[in-house]
């Protein structure tokens, strides 16, 4: 059927399954929004207020439905508003197809009004990209940009169609089949490794299993879970990684890495055999390499091969689905004769539940401030511990991480990666577009949440009922920390001057304000704030807490997992 | 050490930069690089000498790999290859320098392609250790201008790098 660019491109997003657009209108794009006016009959666009936030709320989008999320914007600062969000969605292996408007081939490289090189600038930050510069070839290459969005490890795919593309006609029929000769994801771990891999994990007596967001990417949860049930080793899992395997489990013992648990960071450093799956050695999670678990032999899944031995040298490479790798190692125990170790992992444990006994959370539950890890745990009990969650990046994030135990996959989402302020409200807007029955939150610093706070407009206009729980303590709280630890206290910048009244901010844009800076009415408050009084409309919750507050543990920079601090 | 890694990739455009755009990326080094098509219209074909430990090496190839303009990648240094390079160097030629400088020439196998009264331009295939040893082997207040082409090479034998 011959139509123009614009129309094959809302045709292919609805012919693909793709229901909602995240987006924001302008000149190279205007063919684009037309089409979604004549020819858009299932795919909703919800009009952002800032392209970065288009991308977040796709991204969040994606991460708590395991859908790509779709991006359009228009070209030049369209495109560059979009790139931070672009770079987040690939730290952390997002799938995300971004659409972006160009202006008209002939005008490509002469300066043009609001002209950019998007495939250029991008480059760098995306798993591909595209510039189209034939209409005929519109259709194709987006089944390219999907298929390459979420096979393999995932990742941002960005399309750049100029404005003449979108008006010039072709023929259109949904391309059923792509195959590209350059890009052949692995499907399948190798057996022999996977076999050799489970022997291994059978002799160890100090194991333990080290997983992250590709797990989550994955889809292999149910699997993890079982093949650490049958394993009987402790779990630690990756700031990305939370959920996967149930906090709750008395086999996990928590996050790792620079704020991770004492039990946890231990465990690693101690252990004679690491199973990382789906996680990949980020030096968060390290500490410094050269001191990095001393007497640990290493087994490694990951889908990508450019993961495995780039920071840490592995014993046992498994290049593969997690999935499928996973599966194929619980056919293998299922199979064996051999025999862990009982008597060993019983030590262990007794090792582990010692370092545990250290209650390294533990934080003054007395004193007259709120203190953050409170705020957050009263928010946990309040949402019964079901909630999405998303965060921005700082103090509040860590604490959220620490104290709002995830006991499924795809409910906490937050910019591990890239660490991009203003991640947290626009990606929660993303959750709460695909699960509008369900709770959702933003954990957030009066810092962070500047960086994005024009959504709280797009909230109102599509009735996104989030609950933003705002840990306000008038500072830069990681900053701050790293000045107080490490820069003699002197607290350049990280002093938040000037910050507006959240609660009369809230009210302008037509949603409701709450202040909290009592500890003794706080569950109380948070409990009316997550009511059925409240189930439809988006609460800023603006918490006082206590400004000293820091996130322990901590490896300082340079240290390795055994050199915590712990208050 | 040194390491000649050739690709064939896809000839779009926008696939030379993603190849070099890794290599400032990730802190490579990039000791001399060659691009151009092949017989078959869509591939061309890339060849480029970095040098690194085996596992930086290692780690090239698979973001290489990574790349989804790059159809295949091979580290040549791995097995038995031939390498080759192209030069053209401009000399000043004078009085009983040119007679020198044929002989020089002879000696490496080099040819004269260009000759004025004061100059000559020599053409030169080789190694590129044969390339530096005849640079090195010239008055370098003489040299007036080096081109080189950058190293290209195949595996020896019916070995090949192919779709």
């Amino acid at each position: 059927m011959e139509m123009t660019g614009a129309q094959i491109l809302v045709n292919y997003l609805e012919d693909e399954g793709v229901e909602h657009i995240w987006g924001y209108p302008g000149g190279a794009v205007l063919p684009i929004y037309d089409a979604l006016d004549t020819d858009a009959k299932k795919v909703s666009h919800i009009l952002v207020r800032h392209e970065q936030a288009a991308v977040h709320a796709a991204d969040g989008y994606a991460r708590s439905t395991g859908k790509p999320g779709v991006v359009l914007v228009t070209s030049g600062p369209g495109a560059t508003n979009a790139v931070t969000g672009i770079a987040t969605a690939y730290m952390d292996s997002i799938p995300l197809v971004c659409i972006t408007g160009q202006v008209a081939t002939s005008l490509i490289g002469l300066d043009a009004f609001q002209e950019i090189d998007t495939t250029g600038i991008t480059r760098p930050i995306v798993k591909h990209n595209f510039l189209v510069k034939n209409v005929d070839d519109l259709a194709i290459t987006l089944k390219k940009a999907f298929y390459l969005a979420t096979t393999g490890r995932p990742g941002p795919v960005v399309v750049d169609i100029p404005k003449d593309v979108q008006t010039a006609k072709s023929n259109y029929a949904f391309p059923q089949e792509v195959e590209m000769r350059s890009y052949l994801p692995v499907t399948k771990g190798h057996s022999g490794q996977i076999k050799k891999a489970v022997e291994m994990m059978l002799s160890a007596k100090r194991p333990i299993l080290y997983t992250g967001g590709g797990v989550i990417l994955g889809d292999a949860s149910a699997e993890l879970t079982e093949l650490t049930h049958k394993l009987g080793f402790p779990i630690t899992q990756t700031l990305m990684g939370l959920g996967a395997f149930p906090a709750s489990d008395k086999q996990s013992v928590g996050m790792l890495g620079m704020h991770g648990t004492y039990e946890a960071n231990l465990s690693m450093h101690h252990s004679d055999l690491i199973i990382a799956i789906g996680a990949r050695f980020d030096d968060r999670v390290t500490g410094n390499l050269e001191k990095f678990c001393p007497d640990a032999k290493i087994i490694h899944v990951d889908i990508d091969p450019a993961s495995i031995s780039k920071n840490v040298l592995v014993d046992i490479p498994i290049v593969g689905p997690v999935k499928q790798v996973v599966t194929e190692m619980l056919a293998n125990l299922e199979k064996t004769k051999l025999k862990s170790d009982e008597k060993a992992l019983a030590a262990w444990w007794a090792q582990i539940e010692e370092w545990r006994a250290t209650e390294c959370l533990r934080y003054d539950t007395m004193g007259a401030k709120i203190k953050p890890q409170a705020a957050v745990e009263a928010v946990w009990k309040a949402t019964k511990g079901d909630a999405y969650v998303s965060s921005d990046v700082g103090q509040h994030q860590m604490f959220a991480a620490q104290y709002y135990p995830f006991d499924k996959p795809r409910r906490w989402l937050n910019s591990g990666g890239l660490g991009t302020m203003g991640f947290g409200l626009p990606a929660a807007m993303g959750a709460a577009l695909a699960f509008p029955d369900e709770i959702i939150v933003c954990v957030t610093g009066e810092g962070s949440i500047q960086m994005n706070i024009q959504e709280l407009s797009t909230c109102l206009q599509y009735g996104f009922a989030i609950k933003i729980i705002c840990l306000n303590n008038g500072f830069l709280g990681m900053v701050r920390q790293w000045q107080e630890f490490f820069y003699e206290r002197r607290y350049s910048m990280s002093y938040m001057e000037s910050l507006p009244d959240f609660v009369k901010l809230a009210e302008s844009y037509g949603h409701v304000g709450v202040r909290i800076d009592n500890p003794k009415t706080m569950t109380a408050q948070l409990d009316e704030v997550f009511s059925e009084k409240y189930k439809d409309r988006l609460v800023f919750v603006d918490i006082i807490t206590d400004q000293q507050e820091n996130v322990y543990p901590m490896i300082p920079a340079g240290a390795g997992l055994n050199e915590m601090i712990l208050v | 050490m040194k390491h000649i890694i050739s690709m064939l990739m896809e000839n779009e455009a926008g696939a030379l930069s993603r190849v070099s755009g890794l290599f400032s990326a990730r802190g490579y080094n990039i000791h001399a690089l060659t691009v151009a098509p092949t017989e078959d219209d869509s591939l061309s074909r890339l060849t480029l000498v970095t040098s690194g430990t085996a596992q930086e090496v290692e780690q090239i190839v698979k973001h290489l790999n990574r790349l989804v303009d790059v159809v295949k990648v091979l580290d040549l240094t791995e097995g038995s290859h031939i390498e080759r390079e192209l030069m053209l160097i401009k000399l000043s030629a004078t009085g009983d320098l040119r007679e020198e400088y044929k002989r020089l020439a002879d000696i490496f196998r080099g040819d004269i392609i260009d000759v004025t009264t004061t100059t000559y331009t020599i053409q030169m295939v080789g190694q590129s250790k044969k390339l530096d040893a005849f640079i090195d082997a010239l008055d370098s207040g003489l040299i007036l201008e080096t081109v080189r082409s950058g190293t290209v090479g195949v595996l020896r034998g019916e070995k090949c790098l192919h779709v």
